[in-house]
């Protein structure tokens, strides 16, 4: 393999890796805030996606995506109160049942909304065929897109979970939920922002990524699967492990393309998936110290 | 201030409290006493609303709190420091503090959050120092310290301790006894729980002795201290024995 392609490949990996990276945070944001795995995760993205699609017909792009990732909180805050909130301590088998369950109903409704057809927003900047090239390596402008959104998401992030109220409520709550209740925190809206977070950075995450990867009614349950290899890589509930853990699955992935046929890409991950679960459940960054004291 | 009347409290079918009725009065120290599995935990809980299964009166500054959450009860300005310190462990002490001091925040009183702030470093020095540090990585003793300062930061009216002094060495229990004796001069109220029966009645005005679910005794905390039934089953003194030694 020469070097340029090398750096084709590596740009690639770093594209898809950082999203997996952004559907893993996902996960872990519901994940620390209330021990649930979020298995419709995936369906934040496409709904981010499509309903931006939808806008852009009669709306300019920045608006069209703004209102998706808008409208896609909403639908959020409007899962969690409808499917979670009222449910008095269910088990972890209840809850993977529901989102799965969530996540069935979001995929059949966008079917019938949207249809099978394979949808895009528009490049950003420029178009499908522009490049900005360094030396022989060429990289799209939608590829910086996909990077600098979400490394600005993944601060904007921190900084909310550090600095603000709301943000260090909710880690109060995945920190000790009775305790936080005694300081007078409403967990259960602490549960539904959780829900709003993870559906706004999915969607926008969707939104960057469509013109790339396209979006269609399907797309998410994918993600979800490799989000959450990322998510179980990276130790579940640490966020900053997950973006290198997507990083390193996104590489993996484009790289496994030169060694075998493009159809088993999707082997590496259920193949991380499974080693991962069996050998070091904890994750690849997880140590026993960490599982105590749980960060973001 | 506090008003509790046949008060029935469990876990599912199990009953653990029996037709409890206590009071507390404002500028009190009252300390609940019993041995292990007593339901002295589960008193506090039901108190301030974690324990939803319950039936009776609970009656805090004369208005029925029974059916509010424990956010609400404790906006009221009833706080319970939880058994076994709770702390938030994975974020600084200050974080703790500055937590505890929500309530505040929401009675628009956020300004004060500093001063508050200041004022249980005074309390509890140590705390400053490890302002910066992880709360799951202090000491015991500074847990419990922490816990009892991100309550006393909401401004409680009245403040639940359950068990400060438990797994603590004697000379902490001494430090945490004498901030609780500070408190009631600064005119605070506190509900104390604690299986360290002799100390806890050495500080506190009046007492209960609450034995599986239902109060057997209660009175003046001297006169508990002086109680025969009390010394041998929670004071650890053999009468017997010491009747036969002299
Ligand atoms: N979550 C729970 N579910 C079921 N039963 C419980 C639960 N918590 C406590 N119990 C039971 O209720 C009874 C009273 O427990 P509680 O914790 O109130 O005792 P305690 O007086 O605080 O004891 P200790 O001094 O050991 O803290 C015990 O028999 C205990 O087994
Ligand atoms: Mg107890």
């Amino acid at each position: 393999m020469n070097i340029e392609l090398f750096f084709q490949y590596l740009v690639a990996g770093v594209t898809y890796g950082t999203i997996y990276a952004i559907v893993a945070i996902g996960f872990n944001i519901i994940y620390n805030t209330t021990g649930i795995i979020n298995f419709a995760q995936g369906e934040f993205v496409m709904l981010g996606g499509m309903t931006a699609v939808t806008l852009h017909a009669f709306l300019p792009l920045p608006i069209a995506i703004l209102s998706a990732v808008m409208i896609t909180m909403v639908i959020g805050a409007l899962i969690e109160i409808t499917f979670i909130r009222w449910l008095i301590s269910p088990s972890v088998l209840r809850m993977i049942i529901i989102t799965i369950g969530i996540s069935i109903l979001v995929r059949e409704i966008a079917l019938h909304i949207w249809g099978a057809g394979v949808k895009a927003l528009p490049y950003f900047s420029g178009t499908a065929v522009s490049a900005i090239s360094i030396g022989d390596v060429h990289i799209s402008p939608q590829v910086l897109w996909v990077i600098g959104v979400s490394a600005v998401m993944v601060i904007c992030l921190n900084l909310f979970f550090t600095y603000t109220l709301p943000g260090r409520q909710m880690r109060a709550c995945s920190a000790n939920r009775d305790a936080a209740r005694l300081c007078g925190i409403n967990a259960k809206n602490m549960v539904t922002l959780s829900f709003v977070l993870s559906a706004g950075i999915g969607a926008l995450a969707g939104c960057v990524v469509s013109p790339i990867t396209y979006v269609q009614y399907d797309g998410g349950t994918a993600l979800a699967i490799k989000g959450f290899t990322v998510a179980i890589l990276g130790g579940l509930g640490n966020s900053m492990a997950a973006v290198a853990a997507g990083l390193l699955l996104g590489i993996l992935e484009s790289f496994s393309i030169w060694v075998m046929p493009t159809a088993y890409k999707d082997v590496i991950s259920i193949s991380i998936l499974l080693l991962i679960l069996f050998v070091r459940p904890s994750g690849l960054f997880g140590s026993k110290e960490a599982a105590q004291l749980k960060e973001f | 201030m506090l008003r509790i009347k046949n008060l029935d409290a469990g876990y599912g079918k199990l009953k653990v409290l029996r037709r409890i009725s206590m009071h507390v009065s404002a500028g009190e120290i009252v300390t609940i006493i019993g041995a292990n599995g007593a339901g002295k935990t589960t008193l506090l809980g039901a108190i301030s609303g974690l324990l939803r299964n319950r039936t009776g009166e609970i009656l805090f500054e004369k208005k029925v709190i029974q059916h509010l959450s424990p956010e609400k009860i404790v906006f009221m300005g009833c706080s319970l420091v939880p058994e076994g310190r709770q702390v938030f462990s994975t974020m600084s002490v200050k974080e703790n503090l500055l937590l505890g001091a929500y309530v505040q925040h929401r009675r628009d009183r956020r300004h004060d959050a500093h001063q508050d702030l200041d004022r249980m470093y005074s309390l509890f020095p140590r705390l400053r120092e490890r302002e910066q540090q992880l709360a799951g990585t202090l000491s015991g003793g500074e847990q419990q310290m922490l816990a009892i300062a991100r309550a006393l930061m909401a401004k409680p009216k009245l403040i639940m301790m359950d068990e400060p002094s438990m797994g603590l060495a004697p000379l902490i229990v001494r430090d945490i006894f004498a901030i609780i004796r500070k408190l009631r001069e600064e005119g605070n109220t506190v509900l104390l729980v604690e299986q360290n029966a002799k100390v806890a009645l050495g500080i506190a005005d009046r007492g209960y002795v609450i034995e599986t679910g239902r109060i057997i005794l209660q009175g003046q905390a001297d006169d508990l201290l002086s109680n025969r039934d009390v010394q041998r089953a929670y004071l650890g003194r053999d009468l017997d024995a010491e009747v036969k030694l002299s």
